[in-house]
């Protein structure tokens, strides 16, 4: 028996809705959730050109409670939380002392409290290692009693805002307390698509009356997982497992911006001395987005090699790019092959496909700052 | 009346003459999403039953199709270069991926009839 029979599928409290409205249904993490609706290459356009509604319920909500909440979380991470401002989000990882990246996630400073938003593959690790890392009088308290949505897309933040007057007040990377019909969420301006648009955290009792709220607008169709994948690819942004992994440094992943000058300078995070070297002298490879010239999709896994056919990285996300037109990917290189410009090759099926490093993202972010 | 046969791995395979051309099915499509590039076998080739003889990629994921007998590829769909999507729009016409000269007709005996697919279809959901 695999681990995905019908006991040990999880549900979010949507999956009911997801059915009703002809989600096509895929185990992911450990949940059953939609990969697709319509159809990936329309949720995609759809996402872009309007408002694409995302359930994001598999994802781990944990928060983090005690005056000294900020200083410990540090131990774990590169980046500053003790200079973030409430209602201010920021993007970091959890390293491991090699300097590896073992979850990237999203932290939020509130006034009581910092809200973590974590990989849903990651989440049960991710909570024991802040349980096993956090001084007695921090608490960490996962919170599986609230759904978290995305509504994204140029549209996003006018929909809600006619839900929620003021919504439209935050800015990207954001966030505040709002009420809906008696619910208490919390939105904040983020997401994972590359467009402008909001990540709602929602009581679990109440996401499917709001989401059904928001799917009332014409402007707004439900996204699946296809599509959700395909819209990060073009945005740039890494998916755990695939782009970054324990393997990986943040350096190598070109994630120094979400290190701040204070942690950079100190190194004082788990594998520290490693990541400080890299920053001084370069990593040995990179993460560098990948434009294959040929119309053919260059896949996870596949070899990079260079002009000689000597192997030189290796493919980590690639697909179709239904903005683009085109496939794109993103892989590591040799950091010697990682100028935008470098003509390379991807091995696969037996053919070597001509590709071009390329400066990310490949569909413009369209965030509002 | 057509003797239009298709395999358990969704691919059809029609007879004409001394051709036989070959394709996936309309559910093979439905199930595989947007088609975005299919990877045809090279006029000339030489394919064997049940290996594979096409890529066909969707948004999410590359998928083999097998050929469901063998014999040497004498033409391939090459409308599919430049407009995969007419996988989509007609997986079972004008989304044909490639034709063959049998090398052994009696293959396809094994095979089943619309009738008989339809039906095994029935079964998968």
């Amino acid at each position: 028996m695999s681990a995905e029979t019908d006991e040990t599928v999880q549900k979010t409290p949507l999956n009911d809705l997801h059915r009703a409205l002809g989600g096509r249904m895929v185990p992911f993490a450990g949940y059953d959730m939609p990969v697709q609706f319509d159809g990936i290459m329309a949720e995609h356009t759809h996402t872009r050109a309007s408002a694409g509604l995302f359930d994001v319920s598999h994802m781990g909500q944990v928060r983090l409670v005690g005056a000294n909440a900020d200083a410990a979380l540090e131990s774990l991470i590169p980046s500053n939380m003790r200079e973030l401002k409430s209602g201010k989000q920021r993007y970091s990882m959890f390293l491991n002392d090699a300097g590896g990246i073992l979850d990237d996630l999203m932290i939020t400073r509130r006034d009581d409290d910092l809200l973590l938003v974590v990989n849903a593959a990651c989440k049960d690790a991710d909570i024991a290692h802040l349980q096993a890392a956090m001084p007695a009088d921090v608490a960490v308290v996962p919170m599986p009693e609230r759904a978290l949505i995305a509504l994204q897309g140029p549209q996003a933040v006018a929909v809600l805002a006619g839900l929620i007057p003021g919504v439209d007040d935050l800015t990207f990377m954001t966030a505040g307390g709002f009420t809906w019909d008696g619910a208490d969420l919390w939105i904040s301006r983020s997401g994972y698509t590359g467009e402008d648009g909001c990540e709602i955290s929602v009581p679990e009792g109440r996401v499917a009356a709001f989401a059904e709220a928001l799917l009332a607008d014409d402007r707004v169709k439900p996204i699946g997982l296809g599509a959700r994948d395909s819209l990060r690819l073009e945005a740039g942004l890494c998916l755990y497992g695939h782009d970054i992994d324990t393997t990986t440094s943040p350096v190598e992943a070109n994630l120094v911006w979400a290190m701040q000058k204070r942690r950079r300078e100190a190194g004082d995070f788990p594998g520290g001395r490693r990541i400080l070297a890299e920053i001084a002298s370069g990593p040995s490879r990179r993460r560098v987005g990948l434009k294959p010239e040929g119309r053919a999709p260059i896949r996870e896994g596949a070899a990079i090699l260079d002009g000689d056919g000597q192997n030189v990285g290796r493919i980590t996300s690639g697909g179709f790019g239904p903005s683009v037109g085109a496939p794109v990917a993103m892989g590591y290189v040799a950091s010697a092959l990682a100028e935008p410009g470098t003509a390379l090759f991807a091995e696969q099926r037996g053919k070597s496909l001509p590709m071009q490093v390329v400066a990310m993202p490949f569909a413009p972010h369209n965030y509002k700052r | 009346m057509s003797d239009r046969k298709y395999t358990k791995e969704h691919e059809w395979i029609e007879v004409s003459g001394s051709e036989a051309t070959i394709g996936i099915s309309d559910y093979a499509q439905d199930q595989l999403g947007d088609v975005v590039y299919v990877d045809l076998p090279d006029v000339g080739r030489e394919v064997e039953k049940g290996a594979e003889a096409a890529v066909i990629e969707s948004v999410k994921a590359a998928s083999e199709v097998y050929a469901p007998a063998s014999g040497e590829v004498t033409a391939r769909n090459d409308a599919l270069d430049d407009n995969p999507a007419l996988v989509n729009e007609s997986a079972e016409g004008d989304g044909w991926f490639y034709r063959m000269k049998l090398s052994d007709p009696s293959q396809l005996d094994d095979l089943m009839d619309a009738d008989a697919y339809a039906k095994f279809l029935e079964t998968l959901d």
